[in-house]
């Protein structure tokens, strides 16, 4: 990369002007400080987490009471961390990458940043939950749904599949966030199942009915409040929005597509092991520890509402899934739908 | 000495040529290489942006170009950088005319309570005004929080020249029969205009770059695009290509005030005294409406939204130690830039302004670039750089600081300029002639003199530097929080319960140094 190169130069001529500057007898603002502290250091991992900061939070104490390995987190927003770590390279101090779907983790591992995660680690969840390539394992699920407010829907109104949101009769009643990566995987899994012009013509019409949000948190909330009359969200959205303003403040409900249907969608929040790391051991154990039965609790009574994937371990406060049993899709890094998204000029 | 205004632009020179003194000798050799040094670090993000842009390659780049939202995404960031700075114009020049030159009622209490909307964060006010009233979304609710946002930057330099400038010519002006309209336009108004043009141009840069805030407001400028490369393609060279784009517009803002400002000579000396103020009568109360008005809707929104939300939220964070330790991060993150990128701004400043050669004022020109790139682009190029050829920094609180002083220096640049543009160069050249070096004029006149102006330059990076979220993610510390990162961190996740104390705090803390700045702007010589 030709940033590598001119960069030193860059910092030559910065270094060279303070040395000259110092050589003409004035006082140099000297650069020095403390050295950062050194991270990783033995019996300690560092984890990227894009994933919901109280469950995380949770799932490391338990972890570290358990091990005696201490866990540094660093919470963003998943895209932020991945970007971050494609800079960082085999210079990353991470260790561990907990991601909130798959394109952030492919996309990491098209550019073989990721190790193979241990087989027995990967034997515990079902198989189509991880990456086909081994090198993320699949930690919980959520269902892409139709939230729609229930005063201005009835629910004999609602469609029968995603694509039917492109149809004329939906026009100003959808809303969706395009520049979210939750509903890039829909995308791409319409594009999967009905080929890409089919996807392309299915946006259009969705661009001309739809209203586009920012982000998930603001299109569940106009849901709810009726400023769109529907909206294509992740479900724990709309259980933390409730979680949050109270059941008596919810005018909205989720309606789940059939798991045949695009919209039927069951996308996973997979965590991979750097293959940067210099703790390999103790960042594959972090990674099994999180499908093990006692991480699998935690995340199905957690504040992030979220299916735990452990066969026996199940969320109470949520309907069943007759998807979470399906195969899912092989997700890629996405660059598919944001073409398509771009094409259609919703991004 | 104390305060004649610190953030107005450079003092209107006497007479057309403004080569005196110390301007005539060459620029001092260790002088030249500390502004060589610090630009080649300033420009880091400038350069490293073109450098992944180049490695994008024609084909891909006509692709993202000619993407169908294009267009409409230019037209959205053009029209409300236009709109939005015009808007902070006409706000602020009115704001400071009624406070610098009439009898206004509660004079004193409006001069605070006006430059206090710089202490909220514009992603917490774009927050407010959309957990409020949900219909203040696209262009029109991107202007009107904008603008209430945005305005005292203009108000600030435009009040503080005013108050300095001798209020004679006005005052003539009406005694040979001019209305207070025909004064304001024909005298007042070309008096203030560097001040404005300033203002406006940091108002400018501020809303190319800026993202977190109109994505709450569901308004979609070019900056979407480049954050859509970063987020869904995980793209940084199609985003650096994008990042171009900006940057020209920036080019384009730099030359067009520099040509602006560069025909301003006005005669008008230091006022010896106050002016005499315009007597409101009828028209009192329609302005202390309109200026109360204006303080309820750029501050009385986001302050009422924070406490409803503290009431209201069901998820709570009070009290909690977190809380207490993100202030005081942020609290030392903002002080420590704030010193650096102050220091930084002197010798950048005394070079364009004592020694005007074409490289001093390119240097001072490309140092306000670097506003008109996402804050996003600016951490991945520091994160870059710093990974591979800084390590032991890396990730330390020192880079975070290092960040932030790359980011805020125009700010500080600015305010430093100021003040020393009012500080005659013959006082230097007396003290030179009388045996000091010059160093020691230095040391010894300009700076005693040209404090007030680093004192404000130290307000303004500090309150920019507490509450910067883009770049704060990606540049601190793993385990370090700061009041931005925690708003953000529960604000994602719908608890705004438990992210309204971290607001709270952040407009808390940032009231310091706003209320600093009216007091330097405030004091009279």
């Amino acid at each position: 990369m030709t940033l590598r190169r001119v960069v030193p130069a860059l910092l030559v001529v910065a270094g060279g002007a303070l040395t000259a500057l110092a050589g003409c007898g004035s006082e140099t603002p000297a650069a020095t400080g403390p050295a950062a502290k050194a991270l990783g250091s033995a019996g300690s991992i560092t984890v990227y987490s894009g994933q919901h900061q109280q469950t995380v939070g949770a799932l490391v104490q338990e972890f570290q009471n358990r091990t005696g390995i201490e866990v540094h987190v660093r919470s963003s927003d998943e895209a932020d961390l991945a970007n971050q770590l494609i800079q960082e390279g085999s210079s990353s101090p991470a260790d561990v990458f907990f991601a909130e779907n798959p394109p952030a983790l492919a996309a990491l591992d098209a550019k073989h940043l990721l190790s193979a995660v241990k087989p027995t680690t990967l034997a515990a969840v079902p198989r189509q939950d991880s990456s086909p390539s081994g090198h993320w394992v699949g930690v919980s699920a959520r269902a892409a749904a139709l939230a729609y407010n229930t005063q201005a829907v009835a629910a004999k109104d609602l469609p029968a599949s995603v694509l039917d949101l492109g149809q004329p009769a939906f026009k100003g009643k959808v809303g969706v966030a395009p520049s979210e990566t939750d509903f890039q995987p829909v995308v791409t899994r319409v594009a999967g199942d009905k080929g890409h012009d089919a996807a392309a013509q299915w946006l259009s019409g969705l661009k001309d009915n739809a209203k586009v949000y920012d982000s998930n948190e603001s299109l569940i909330a106009a849901v709810n409040s009726g400023e769109v009359a529907m909206g294509m969200v992740d479900h724990y959205y709309w259980y933390r929005l409730r979680d949050e303003i109270g059941p008596g403040a919810i005018h909205s409900a989720l309606h789940h597509f059939p798991s045949t249907d695009a919209g039927g969608l069951v996308d996973i929040a997979g965590v991979a092991v750097l293959a940067s790391s210099q703790h390999q051991d103790l960042a594959q154990r972090f990674v099994a520890y999180l499908v093990s039965e006692p991480a699998q609790q935690i995340i199905a009574t957690s504040e992030s509402f979220e299916y735990p994937l452990l066969a026996g371990v199940s969320n109470r406060r949520l309907p069943p899934l007759a998807q979470l049993t399906n195969p899912v899709v092989d997700l890629g890094t996405g660059q598919e739908a944001l073409d398509l998204l771009q094409q259609a000029g919703m991004l | 000495m104390l305060g004649r205004g610190v953030l107005a632009g450079p003092r209107p020179a006497a007479h057309p040529a403004p080569v005196r003194g110390a301007a005539r000798r060459p620029a001092p050799v260790p002088l030249t290489l500390s502004v060589v040094a610090i630009a080649a670090v300033l420009l880091l993000p400038v350069v490293g942006v073109v450098l992944q842009a180049v490695s994008v390659g024609p084909r891909r780049a006509a692709h993202l170009l000619a993407l169908p939202l294009v267009p409409t995404l230019l037209a959205n960031t053009v029209l409300l950088t236009l709109t939005v700075t015009t808007g902070c114009a006409v706000i602020g020049v009115a704001a400071a005319w009624l406070i610098e030159r009439t009898d206004i009622p509660a004079r004193r209490v409006f001069a605070v309570l006006l430059v206090l909307p710089l202490a909220v964060p514009e992603f917490v006010a774009g927050s407010s005004w959309v957990s409020l009233l949900p219909s203040v979304q696209g262009f029109g609710g991107a202007w009107l929080v904008m603008t209430l946002s945005l305005y005292p930057w203009v108000y600030l330099p435009v009040a503080a020249t005013m108050r300095r400038s001798d209020p004679a010519l006005e005052e003539v002006a009406r005694s040979l029969g001019a209305g207070p309209v025909r004064t304001f336009l024909r005298v007042t108004l070309p008096t203030v205009r560097t001040a404005v043009l300033g203002g406006m141009l940091v108002v400018a840069l501020y809303l190319l770059a800026e993202y977190g805030t109109f994505a709450v407001l569901r308004f979609r400028t070019f900056a979407t695009a480049i954050f859509n490369e970063y987020s869904l393609g995980f793209d940084a060279a199609s985003a650096s290509l994008l990042t171009l784009v900006l940057c020209l517009m920036g080019v384009v803002l730099l030359a067009g005030e520099f040509s602006l400002r560069g025909r301003s000579r006005h005669p008008g000396a230091r006022a010896g005294r106050p002016a005499s103020p315009v007597r409101l009568g009828r028209g009192g109360p329609p302005a202390v409406f309109a200026m109360a008005a204006l303080t309820a809707l750029a501050l009385g929104v986001p302050v009422g939204s924070i406490s409803y939300w503290m009431i209201r939220g069901s998820s709570t964070t009070l009290p909690s130690g977190s809380v207490l330790a993100a202030t005081g991060e942020s609290l030392l993150l903002g002080a420590g830039a704030a010193a650096v990128a102050t220091v930084l701004a002197l010798p950048v400043a005394l070079l364009s302004i004592r020694h005007p050669s074409p490289l001093a004022l390119t240097l001072e020109r490309g140092a306000y670039l670097v506003r008109a790139l996402p804050g996003v682009a600016v951490g991945l190029t520091i994160v870059s750089v710093a990974v591979h050829h800084l390590r032991p920094l890396y990730q330390s609180p020192l880079l975070l600081e290092a960040g932030y002083v790359v980011l805020f220096f125009p700010l500080a640049l600015v305010a430093v300029r100021a003040a020393l543009a009012r500080v005659p160069p013959e006082l230097e050249d007396a003290a030179r002639s009388l045996g000091e070096t010059w160093l020691g004029a230095l040391r010894r006149v300009t700076v005693p003199l040209v404090l007030p102006g680093l004192a404000a330059a130290a307000a303004l990076v500090s309150l920019s530097a507490t509450t910067e979220l883009t770049a704060t993610l990606l540049l601190r510390p793993t385990g370090i929080e700061t009041l931005a990162t925690q708003f953000w961190l529960y604000t994602s996740n719908l608890a705004y319960g438990a992210a309204a104390p971290y607001a709270a705090i952040m407009v808390l803390t940032s009231a310091v140094p706003v209320f600093l700045l009216t007091r330097l702007g405030l004091a009279r010589s």
